[in-house]
Order: C-alpha cells, then sequence, then structure tokens
C-alpha cells in the first residue's frame, strides 16, 4: 500500500527546506532582471556557482572566514555581471540571453575541467566548506520541531540563515521597486527609447539591475550549498529554466511571486514524485520502471513552463488587471 | 490658456530670419544649429544637411516628402543615431558624443512617431518619470524613502496639476496600456512638460490621433509656445502646419529644400518638386504607396488653396 | 587499431558521468555528496608499498618501447615512472579512486604518437585492486612534432563538425529569421533526427539508407507538427517573441526528458559508427563515415543554396526574413513560407542530428542539448537571421573548436567557441555577416 504520510510529509518539508529558499532567491534576483527591468537572463545559474564556488575555495584554498568568504562570492558576481553587461545591453534583448547562457556555461566547464582540479575538484567538486557556518551556530546541540518539520541543530541553523536572507532580499527589492529607481526601471522594461528621451541613464540602471539580481543569484548560490556539496554538474542550464518555471509560476513582476511560487514549486514537485516513486513500487504503474516515473517530473516542469507562459503570463500573484495587456 | 471649445486664431511669431528666407538662411536667435550632418545606411544617404538653424521661441514645422530623412534628422539632432560628419550644437553646447539621455537633460525632450507610453506603468507613474534631477532615481538612496518623500510629493503635484490640463486626470490611476491612441499622444507630450524642456521634438503627433482630439492636441503645442518654449515638429498633416507653424523647413532626400513662412513656403517650386517631382510623369491612382498618393494631394489641395 | 574503440569509451563515460550526476544532482533529496573517503579509511597514503595499481604496456607495431615516461596525477596525489624494457609499467597509488594518467610524447621514438590525442586518460578502478591502461600509439606517417600536419587533422574534424553545425544552424537561423524566435526546442530536433535513425535502423532492422530516410522525413514531420500544433496557434495568439522564446525552453525540457523517459539514458551507436579510420590522406587518416558525412553536409547545403537563391519559395522565404509585413503585403503568404521553413529546418535539424551521432560518436536522449549552445553561437557570429551567416559562424565554430584543442585541454574546447562568441558580440554586434540595424 502507498505510505500517503511519508509523501506528505517529505513534500511538506519542501515548503522550508534550505533548497527552496535558494531558489526563492534565485528566483527573485531573476524577477529583478526579467520582471521589473526586461532583461532576458539566462545564465543565473552562472551567479549561482558563481557564489557556490566563491565561498567555497575562499573557505578551503585560502582559509578565508565566512564573512569574506561570502564577499568574495558577491565580488566575483559582480565582475560577472559587468563582463556580460558592458557588451551586450547596449544590444537587442536576445543578445543578452544568448551571451549570459554561454558565460553561465563557460563558468561550468571551468569549474568542470581536469586542468583546475586542485582548486575546483573538477567533476567531483568541493566540500568541508561548511565549518564557519556551523561555528556560527548559536542553537545547542540536539533535535528540534514537530512532525516533519524535526531537524537537528545544523539543519535549523541553515534554514534560518537562509529564509533570513530570503525576507531581507525581499524586503529590499519591495522598498527599491516601490521608489523612482524602481519606476525607472520597470520603465525600461516598457520602451527603454522612451526613458532615454526622459534623460535616464538606460544603460546604467540596466547594469544596475544586472548586478542586484546577480548578487541575489550569488547568496542564492551560497545558501543552495549549505546542505549539500558543490559539484559542477548543479549549474547546468536546466538550473536556470527552473528557475523561470518558479518565476512565471509565482508572477515575474512581483515580489512574493517568486518566494510563493519556488514552495509551491517544490512542494507539488516532491509530491509528484514521491506519489509516482510510490506508485510505481506498488505495481500501480506495470508499464513504467522506478527511473522513468523520475523523469516524468522534468517532463512536467517543461509543459507547466509553456502553459503558464500562453495561458497565465501574469503568475498567480501578477496583477489580474495587468492580464489585458500582458501578451 | 487656450480654450478647445472655441478654438483661436494662433498668433504668429515673425521676423525669425536674418536677409533672405531660404535653405540653410540666418536666424536673429537660433537655438540649434547643425552644419554639415551627413548620415549613410550602407551606400544610401539619409540625411544631409549643409547648415540650418531653428529659430528660438517659435514652432517650427519639418516637412517633406516619405523618405526624405526627417526622422533620421531627429534621430541625429536627440543622439538617438550618431551621424558620420558634421557638428551641431543646441543652445551653444556642442551635441556631437552626447548620449540621448544627456541630450535630454540640456532641456531637449522629444516624442516619438509611434508613441511610447510606457504600458504597464500607470499614468501617473509615466508623468512622475518624466521629472528631472530625482534623488530617489539613486539605487542607494532609493532604499529610504527619507531622502526622496518629499521631492516625490512635490512631483506629484505637478504631474496632477499638467495632468489635469491635458484632461487625462480621471485616468491618472490607469495603466497607460488602456489610453486611446490621442490620449497616448496628449500623456507623451504632457510627460515631455514634468522637465521643464526648452525645446520640444514632436515627431508626427497628429499621427493616429482621433480628430475629435486634433484641437486638443494643436492648442496644447500653441500652449507650449506662449510658455516660452521653442517647438520643432515633423507632420504629414499639412492643414495643420500650415495652422500653427511659425517657420516651415522642408527636407527632401535627405537635405533641406526650401525654408521659410509657411505661406511662402508653399508656393516655392522646389517645394512642390520636392513632393511632385518623382511622380509628375505617372498616374497617382496606380501609385503603389498609399501614403505617398495621400501626400500629393494633401500638396495639390494646399496649392490650389493658396492660389 | 582494434583497441581505439575501448580508449573512447572512457571519454563517453565521463558524460555519462556527468549525466548522472545531472539527474542525481536534481532529485529533491538535499543529501551531501560525500563520495571521498567514503570506505577506504585505513589505507596509509605514505607507505612506499601501494594497494592500488595502475600498470600497462607500451608497444608500437608489437615492438615494446622502452623508456617512455608515464604519470599519475589526482587525489592530491603525483607519480611518475618508465617502461622496462618489455615495455610494461606499474604505478601504484593510494586509493581507489579517480586518476590521470599521462603519457610523455616527447618521451616516444620520432615519428610515433599517442592515437586521437589520448595522451591523457582519466582511468578509475573496478572491482579489483589492479587496473590497465593503455595508450594507443599512433600510426607511421602521423609525426609527433609536425605540428603542420597535427594541424591539419583538427582542421578536417573541425570542418567535418563545422558542416555538420551548420545544418542544423540554417535551419535555427531560417526560423528566427521569418518568426523571430529564439527556438531553444532546436536541440531536440536535433536529437530527434539521430533517435529516430537508431530505431529504424538499430532496433527495427532496416538498411542504414533507408533508416537516415525515414529519420530524415519524421524529423519534417516533427518541423510541420510543432508548427501547426504549436507555433502557428500562438502566433495567432499574438504572444510576443520573448514569451515564445520561453514556451520553446519549457518544450525542449519536456521533450528532452520524453526522450530519456522512452529511450533511457544509455549512449548507442549506430551501425557503421565504428568503422576502422582506413582512409589515407597524408597525416589524415578518415573513415568512410567521415567522408560520407562531410559530403552530404556539403550537398545539403548547396542544395539549401538553390533552394533559397533560384527557387520562387526560396526567394519568398528570404523576402520574409527580410521584412515580413512588407513580403505579406506583396502577396507573399507568410504563413505558407513559415510552414515551409520549419519543414526544412526539422529536416536539416534531423540529418545534423544522425552526422552529429557519427561525430561524437553515439545516441543519447540530451546529445542535441549539448550542441544547442554552439548552434546559437554558430548562428550569433554569422548575423542573426541570415542563412549563409549561419553557415559561415558554424564552420568557424567548428574549426575553431577543434583545432582549438592544441592548446587547450580537450575537456575545455566548448569553452574557447563560447568566448569567441561573447568576443564578437563585443567588436561586432551585428555578426560577420549581418547588416547594422537602423534606429528609429
Amino acid at each position: 500500500m502507498i505510505d500517503w504520510i511519508q509523501i506528505f510529509s517529505n513534500a511538506a518539508q519542501e515548503l522550508i527546506s534550505p533548497t527552496t529558499a535558494a531558489y526563492a532567491l534565485a528566483a527573485l534576483g531573476l524577477a529583478i532582471h526579467f520582471g521589473y527591468t526586461g532583461l532576458l537572463n539566462f545564465g543565473q545559474a552562472g551567479f549561482m556557482a558563481l557564489g557556490a564556488y566563491g565561498f567555497a575555495i575562499s573557505t578551503l584554498t585560502f582559509g578565508f572566514p565566512v564573512w569574506a568568504s561570502v564577499l568574495v562570492g558577491i565580488g566575483a558576481s559582480i565582475v560577472f555581471a559587468l563582463i556580460l553587461g558592458i557588451p551586450t545591453l547596449r544590444l537587442r534583448a536576445d543578445y543578452l540571453a544568448i551571451v549570459t547562457i554561454a558565460a553561465a556555461e563557460i563558468l561550468r566547464l571551468i569549474f568542470t575541467t581536469n586542468t583546475f582540479d586542485d582548486v575546483t575538484g573538477s567533476a567531483s567538486g568541493l566540500q568541508g566548506y561548511k565549518g564557519g557556518i556551523a561555528a556560527m551556530n548559536p542553537i545547542p546541540d540536539g533535535t528540534y520541531g514537530f512532525g516533519p518539520f524535526t531537524y537537528n541543530a545544523y539543519d535549523w541553523w541553515i534554514r534560518i540563515l537562509g529564509w533570513t536572507v530570503v525576507i531581507l532580499a525581499a524586503l529590499f527589492t519591495w522598498s527599491i521597486m516601490r521608489s523612482p529607481w524602481g519606476r525607472v526601471i520597470k520603465g525600461i522594461r516598457e520602451d527603454e527609447d522612451a526613458v532615454r528621451a526622459l534623460g535616464k541613464n538606460v544603460y546604467s540602471y540596466k547594469m544596475q539591475s544586472l548586478i542586484l539580481g546577480g548578487v541575489f543569484g550569488t547568496l542564492a548560490g551560497m545558501i543552495f550549498i549549505m546542505p549539500r556539496a558543490v559539484v559542477p554538474a548543479n549549474y547546468q542550464t536546466s538550473l536556470t529554466f527552473f528557475i523561470y518555471a518558479i518565476l512565471l509560476l509565482g508572477g515575474a513582476a512581483t515580489i512574493l511571486g517568486p518566494i510563493v511560487g519556488s514552495m509551491i514549486f517544490w512542494v507539488l514537485l516532491s509530491f509528484f514524485s514521491g506519489f509516482m516513486a510510490r506508485a510505481v513500487e506498488a505495481g500501480w504503474l506495470p508499464f513504467m520502471t522506478q527511473v522513468q516515473a523520475g523523469q516524468l517530473r522534468f517532463i512536467l516542469v517543461g509543459v507547466a513552463i509553456m502553459l503558464l507562459v500562453v495561458f497565465r503570463p501574469q503568475g498567480i500573484f501578477g496583477n489580474k488587471k495587468e492580464l489585458s495587456f500582458v501578451r | 490658456m487656450s480654450d478647445n471649445a472655441t478654438p483661436t486664431t494662433p498668433v504668429k511669431t515673425t521676423g525669425l530670419h536674418v536677409g533672405e528666407a531660404g535653405p540653410g538662411c540666418k536666424k536673429v536667435d537660433p537655438i540649434i544649429i547643425a552644419d554639415g550632418v551627413k548620415r549613410t545606411f550602407g551606400g544610401l544617404t539619409a540625411v544631409d544637411v549643409a547648415h540650418v538653424e531653428i529659430p528660438r521661441g517659435a514652432i517650427t514645422a519639418l516637412i517633406g516628402p516619405n523618405g526624405a530623412g526627417k526622422t533620421t534628422f531627429f534621430n541625429l539632432l536627440t543622439g538617438f543615431d550618431k551621424p558620420d560628419e558634421g557638428k551641431w550644437e543646441f543652445d551653444g553646447r556642442s551635441l556631437a558624443h552626447v548620449p540621448a539621455y544627456r541630450v535630454a537633460r540640456m532641456g531637449l525632450i522629444r516624442t516619438f512617431q509611434l508613441t511610447k507610453a510606457l504600458g504597464l506603468l500607470t499614468v501617473l507613474d509615466n508623468m512622475k518619470l518624466g521629472a528631472k534631477g530625482q534623488s530617489g532615481e539613486n539605487l542607494f538612496r532609493s532604499v529610504f524613502p527619507f531622502f526622496w518623500r518629499s521631492q516625490e510629493d512635490e512631483i506629484e503635484a505637478k504631474a496632477k496639476e499638467i495632468l489635469a490640463r491635458f484632461k487625462l486626470d480621471a485616468k491618472q490611476e490607469d495603466y497607460a496600456a488602456s489610453l486611446s491612441g490621442g490620449q497616448r499622444k496628449l500623456l507623451e507630450m504632457a510627460r515631455a512638460l514634468m522637465s521643464d524642456p526648452t525645446l520640444v521634438m514632436l515627431d508626427e503627433p497628429m499621427a493616429g490621433v482621433n480628430p475629435a482630439l486634433t484641437q486638443s492636441l494643436l492648442d496644447h503645442i500653441l500652449d507650449l509656445k506662449s510658455q516660452g518654449m521653442t517647438v520643432l515638429f515633423v507632420e504629414h498633416d499639412m492643414h495643420m502646419v500650415r495652422h500653427i507653424a511659425d517657420w516651415v523647413i522642408v527636407m527632401a532626400e535627405g537635405k533641406i529644400v526650401a525654408e521659410g513662412d509657411p505661406h511662402e513656403v508653399m508656393r516655392d517650386p522646389a517645394v512642390i518638386d520636392a513632393y511632385l517631382g518623382a511622380h509628375h510623369d505617372t498616374d497617382l491612382g496606380d501609385d503603389d504607396d498609399p501614403e505617398s498618393v495621400e501626400h500629393i494631394h494633401a500638396m495639390k489641395e494646399l496649392i490650389d488653396d493658396e492660389q | 587499431m582494434e583497441s581505439t574503440q575501448s580508449v573512447r569509451p572512457h571519454s563517453r563515460g565521463r558524460w555519462l558521468i556527468l549525466l548522472g550526476l545531472l539527474v542525481s544532482a536534481l532529485t529533491l533529496s538535499g543529501i551531501a555528496a560525500s563520495p571521498a573517503m567514503a570506505d577506504e579509511g585505513g589505507t596509509d597514503s605514505q607507505a612506499e608499498e601501494f594497494e592500488y595499481f595502475f600498470s600497462g604496456n607500451v608497444k608500437y607495431n608489437d615492438e615494446p618501447l622502452e623508456g617512455v615516461s608515464i604519470a599519475v596525477s589526482g587525489n592530491g596525489f603525483e607519480a611518475e615512472t618508465e617502461t622496462d624494457e618489455n615495455g610494461q609499467w606499474t604505478l601504484g597509488v593510494p586509493e581507489k579512486e579517480a586518476y590521470e594518467l599521462t603519457l610523455d610524447e616527447d618521451t616516444l621514438p620520432e615519428g610515433v604518437i599517442v592515437e586521437d590525442g589520448q595522451s591523457t586518460i582519466d582511468a578509475e578502478f573496478g572491482l579489483t585492486k589492479r587496473k590497465s591502461v593503455n595508450f594507443f600509439l599512433g600510426e607511421g606517417q602521423r609525426v609527433t612534432t609536425d605540428y603542420g600536419a597535427q594541424v591539419l587533422i583538427r582542421v578536417v574534424n573541425g570542418l567535418n563538425f563545422g558542416l555538420l553545425l551548420a545544418l542544423a544552424a540554417i535551419g535555427l537561423s531560417l526560423i528566427f529569421g521569418t518568426t523571430g524566435l529564439s527556438n531553444f526546442a532546436h536541440a531536440e530536433m536535433i536529437t530527434f533526427g539521430a533517435l529516430m535513425m537508431l530505431t529504424f535502423s538499430n532496433m527495427l532492422g532496416l538498411p542504414v539508407w533507408l533508416a537516415i530516410l525515414i529519420a530524415i522525413a519524421l524529423s519534417a514531420g516533427l518541423g510541420w507538427t510543432l508548427d501547426a500544433g504549436l507555433w502557428k496557434p500562438l502566433r495567432k495568439r499574438g504572444v510576443g517573441l520573448i514569451p515564445l522564446m520561453i514556451v520553446s525552453i519549457g518544450l525542449s525540457l519536456a521533450l528532452r526528458y520524453t526522450f530519456q523517459f522512452f529511450y533511457g539514458g544509455s549512449t548507442r551507436q549506430l551501425p557503421g559508427a565504428t568503422l576502422p579510420r582506413e582512409i589515407v590522406l597524408g597525416p589524415i587518416l578518415l573513415s568512410w563515415i567521415d567522408v560520407a558525412s562531410m559530403a552530404t553536409s556539403v550537398i545539403v547545403l548547396l542544395a539549401v543554396a538553390y533552394f533559397l537563391l533560384r527557387t520562387r519559395i526560396g526567394k519568398a522565404t528570404r523576402a520574409v526574413s527580410d521584412n515580413s509585413p512588407l513580403a505579406a503585403a506583396s502577396g507573399i503568404d507568410v504563413d505558407r513560407v513559415i510552414r515551409i521553413v520549419w519543414v526544412l529546418g526539422g529536416a536539416l535539424a534531423g540529418l545534423s542530428g544522425i552526422l552529429w551521432a557519427y561525430f561524437r560518436p553515439g545516441v543519447s536522449w540530451d546529445m542535441g542539448f549539448q550542441i544547442l549552445l554552439l548552434v546559437f553561437a554558430a548562428v550569433t557570429l554569422g548575423g542573426l537571421g541570415t542563412a549563409f551567416g549561419a553557415l559561415v559562424g558554424s564552420l568557424i565554430v567548428g574549426l575553431f573548436i577543434e583545432v582549438s584543442t592544441l592548446w587547450l585541454p580537450s575537456d575545455m574546447k566548448y569553452v574557447g567557441a563560447l568566448l569567441v562568441l561573447i568576443l564578437v558580440l563585443l567588436f561586432r554586434p551585428q555578426g560577420i555577416l549581418g547588416r547594422r540595424e537602423r534606429i528609429g
């Protein structure tokens, strides 16, 4: 028989998992890029990789403390954003898409190659960088929580840290988007020539947006590696596409959208794969293997992206009034 | 301020030029001076202006047949395109290598042929965006409202005042995308006023505007002049040109072919040539470009009027 | 020469490991993967005597070679040895992990080289504590020190790769030109061709030529179906270009995993993929497959050029590409042109997929996605939306990737091509053959 409790409890855990927090933050960065400014950044995986590797390499190779490792990651992503932005932000929108996707792949290949194995750990990646974060943990050892949300001190600590960063980032984004700065940014999304004709330095604003969203991606990359190792294969183009799916689900030009989108995405995905796996196990789907059941959800994500874009482009949290104008 | 209900005959500004009126003639008080401005696309010369001066404090119309290079010249003057060679200055300051946003900050605000109302911003936000020198537009200050709150209130008051003048105040909370074509033209003009420009450049302000709104648009343009602004506009509607323009500059094939008082210019053989030249021998009914047919008809009508 | 085939699976194996990692890493479980130090805690890595050994035999034309230098590195360990009079060597390593073994080509006799540039091999222990690693030395014609010959070999490989990229790139470029869509699902159209070929030749046992024809026809059908079932309705709905692009991303993801669902994650060879390289042209060794692949590409590309330049419908295609509203106004049925472009694009992508399956070699569910970025790079390099630009761009990308392996490690060869893409955009954003855009 199917263990429903287990499936629901696994799905519920995704609600506050650090992975969900990381995707939410990365999607928030993408909301700044795509939803508010209209920049087609397809390299968010690259920004996340910079956060992950920037933090891990600073800690492991250079022995930096946590704060310095975080700063190195942020610095790397600012440089990356400048390199991407300088040639492309003056060009048509789709050039940025191609350049960002290519640049993210370049980063992944550099992190994967054997040439820099000493520093990057090549395909097998890096681990053992969590000491600094664990040492900052104020929670005494032990197990806390209730029901499905029962974790040890470290697991609680990274959840608290991760979600704190997400909430701060959301508040920051909310406050800048209701300011005159946000007005210029949204104006650029609608028509950058019009904004230029009103005396705003569009290029500079787009660069600021690219950097800001990229730094969010970088911080997300750091949250992402707290419960796992740094593995280059995690930073494939598909990662960016997943984040787009979350963004579209929640609503591209909203603050809450990316966060709730990430929660819904992971809970549903966990529920779906848990259910499929158990269903195959129970022999309900005789024509399918466990592996195939696992692949179904990727197909589902792809179809969901298509349906969302076509039928509900403003997402769950998008303004209803917008719908008649969004095409 | 003029009243929309009873159209008034505009007061024409005269005595703008020095010496004989003609292509490239000197002006008493020019606001823009362009010298040898040339722009080519591939082998095609789009703009080749030897010398032109735009008079200050007047309404100048830039007319010419399709493909005469009017919009390209607009783009060159406002920094949206770069000429291959030439010098041009605004208010005595050179505009060479000045990016579009700096040109706008210098007080030269333009509108576009295809309106660029920012659809998913409210009408009020569209207006506020037009204001210059906002401290809240800096990313670091934007986080702290006390840096920009009071300035924002001033901008909002001004925006509402201008919107009321343009009769758009009832729409201020609506998305600009919900406005009609004519209302968007009005919004674009109103938005340009937010920055207190010295020169307003309008690219075909009447194109696609519901006839019911044309009179109101015309009055607003005349208003700009009465408030001390200079207006330069591109237009195909000859009646409108004759009605409100103080000075007319005619372009054809990238060059300035005639200049002068609107009534004088219409009689200039060079102008008639520019519009009809290529079409003297062809049967107008067979022409495959509907827009140029329309121009030719408009010209013929005007020439008949004048005689 | 029969041994070449046993080397190749190593590089393929690495791809598979990567794919496996991708799949497992993207699963929900947030479990920290810690493969190192798993169960070998007791091994003393400082000891002179190691528990694990790599060994091998270096021979050339059945003659053992003495004094050839072999080095091992990996997991923080490095060691070097030389072959004895029997050409044999042994290297002890501390852990049962993956290592990198390198044969120093300078210590080989004049005129001998390691096959296919495989002088560095990634090796991993199986169930035993010994692992034999073989380096395969090349024919007499291959001259180690002749840099020019090396370049020539890479150039031929690069041309072959560039030509097959061009097949896919032209389709992508035509679709972009006529509809404005940046079609990410083009990758899956490439994979589809190879998978159909695999289905009809390997699984249903049809002759190769027939399987190829059926695969191309089905690929063309896929292009038709995608336009009729998805893209045309979306165009009619007035969906914007950027949403369309995101739809294509969703479609790409869905199709890719559908392929994996039905065909599994393994890599399989098409018939003839393992033909020996028996055509000798100076320093260049080619198999009949290589020759046939290049010839096919050239013929098909010429046919496409003829179609675009000489036929009515081809001219209409270019007109729509140039200015769609104008073309529509002058009586061209734009929808019909777009449909033809999709069918043509599908067929070309399918053929490109088959050739790519022979070039890699092997058919796998994500093979198209592996080169999608290169195809995009080719299209962008040549100038977005120009078919001939796509051809030039593809050749440049193909050549650059293969020739750059002279200096770059082979697992970084795509890095160079993507960097060039970014640099070209920096200095010539309109692409190599593109026109400058007119503003306003």
